[in-house]
């Protein structure tokens, strides 16, 4: 029942992401709120759900954004994928898992998208697209990562409350 | 009998003096003193009023401040409404000029009809430019619908569901739209960029382009209809070495603002693709 939890943090991720975040661009980039909510989400210790968390965000994602489902699906993957990966390396300091992770996939997402739009004809330019998008995207969603992080421990202690040893 | 006698006129005696002293009062002989017992008399009633209050108010203070904090509440309670009320009713007066100006662009364009939609969101992906609108199939909304303001075009329905609909905007890198020029008639194709910067390509290099030049849909191959306004010429870039010349559009819609949108219900795209020739090996 508390895995259900993610169907609604991650829908109104998903409405603020498309009605206020995207609004609010740094250059031609903005923040992804999702991707860090999912990354974040991930990186706690309590969460064991974190690819079921990727999965609903990428077909919630998928469902609004102009970009083929497996796009952002593959993303939000690859996030859960990194912070994994990475937890395991450096579970001491979560704050430098944070930013790595937030940075790797942020990128990831970027150069994925990049590539699609390429293949399919759009007239995009790599050093617009990177100046332009990914390095003020990459800079709102490292800025946004750390509120987001403490959000999400407070969220997965209180579905996940530590059980207490009885003596 | 002699004692009677005897408190007689003593009583005589004092209404005597007393009848004395005040026809003597009356007859304006005693002012000063009378002036100075007023004097006191004033000065000692001032003093016990003054005192008076003091204690009055000490003990009457204290509900009067609790009164006055409950009043400051209620008013700063009444001035926040009245201050989001003003907002609202600012953004409703803004809310009602463009729908004016919308209804307006209608009543000149008549051979169209349109269904107005708000935006309420925008693509999650800052590589796309793309609008939520609160309009979908339920609404007569189909994919392929071109979309405008009263300024110009804004783009077309990209998908539909049925209570809302996405928008790819003429700024998406993906947009490709055939458009020609008011005033030299020159055919061209309008692309968008992940700058929301306008191009006009493939123009012949022997054509005369001009600063200003009204860019409007063409209508070749049946995705808008035409004549639509799209925006002016500003930067054109002629090199010798390039088969076509280029130029910069600024777009007359302000993309950043849009807020409400029409649809043009009544145009429905042609498909083309069976019609382009395809390489047969």
């Amino acid at each position: 029942m508390r895995n259900l939890v993610a169907f609604p943090i991650l829908t109104l991720a998903v409405i603020v992401q498309s009605s206020i975040v995207s609004g609010i661009p740094l250059l031609r980039g903005y923040a992804d709120l999702t991707l860090v909510i999912v990354i974040a989400w991930s990186l706690q210790e309590e969460a064991i759900t974190a690819w079921y968390w990727a999965i609903v965000a990428g077909a919630l994602t998928s469902f609004i954004t102009g970009l083929p489902w497996g796009i952002p699906l593959t993303a939000f993957l690859a996030a859960v994928f990194f912070s994994k990966t990475l937890q395991k390396r450096i579970w001491q300091a979560p704050l430098i898992a944070l930013f790595t992770v937030t940075f790797l996939a942020s990128l990831f997402s970027h150069l994925l998208s990049f590539a699609y739009l390429n293949v399919t004809g759009a007239s995009i330019q790599f050093a617009d697209a990177f100046s332009l998008v990914t390095l003020p995207s990459l800079l709102l969603n490292l800025l946004i990562a750390v509120p987001v992080f403490w959000l999400m421990r407070d969220l997965a202690r209180w579905t996940y409350p530590i059980e207490e040893d009885e003596e | 009998m002699k004692d009677l006698l005897s408190r007689s006129l003593q009583t005589a005696i004092i209404f005597l003096v007393v009848g004395g002293i005040i026809a003597l009062a009356l007859g304006g002989y005693f002012g000063s003193a009378s002036n100075w017992f007023s004097s006191m008399l004033v000065d000692t009633q001032t003093w016990f009023s003054t005192r008076f209050v003091a204690i009055q108010d000490f003990f009457a203070a204290p509900r009067d401040v609790n009164s006055l904090r409950q009043r400051n509440a209620e008013l700063e309670t009444e001035a926040a409404a009245l201050r989001a009320q003003v907002i609202e009713l600012s953004e409703r007066a803004s809310q009602v000029d463009t729908l004016a100006a919308l209804v307006n662009y209608s009543r000149v364009n008549p051979e169209s009809s349109y269904i107005a939609a708000d935006v309420i969101g925008r693509d999650p992906s800052p590589f796309l430019h793309y609008v939520i609108i609160n309009r979908g199939s339920n609404d007569g909304i189909l994919r392929g619908m071109p979309v405008v303001t009263d300024q110009g075009l804004v783009g077309r329905v990209d998908a539909v569901i049925a209570d809302a609909a996405r928008i790819q905007l003429i700024t998406d890198p993906s947009a490709v739209i055939n458009v020609h020029l008011q005033n030299s008639d020159i055919e061209a194709v309008l692309h968008g960029s992940i700058t929301s910067d306008l191009t006009l390509s493939l123009i012949p290099q022997d054509i005369t382009l001009v600063e200003g030049d009204l860019v409007l849909t063409s209508g070749l191959g049946g995705g808008f209809p035409t004549d639509l306004p799209i925006g002016q010429v500003t930067n054109i870039r002629k090199r010798e070495a390039d088969l076509f010349q280029q130029a910069s559009v600024q777009p007359v819609v302000d993309f950043s603002r849009l807020s409400i949108v029409l649809i043009i219900t009544n145009f429905r795209p042609v498909d083309i693709e069976p019609l382009i020739p395809t390489l047969t090996p």
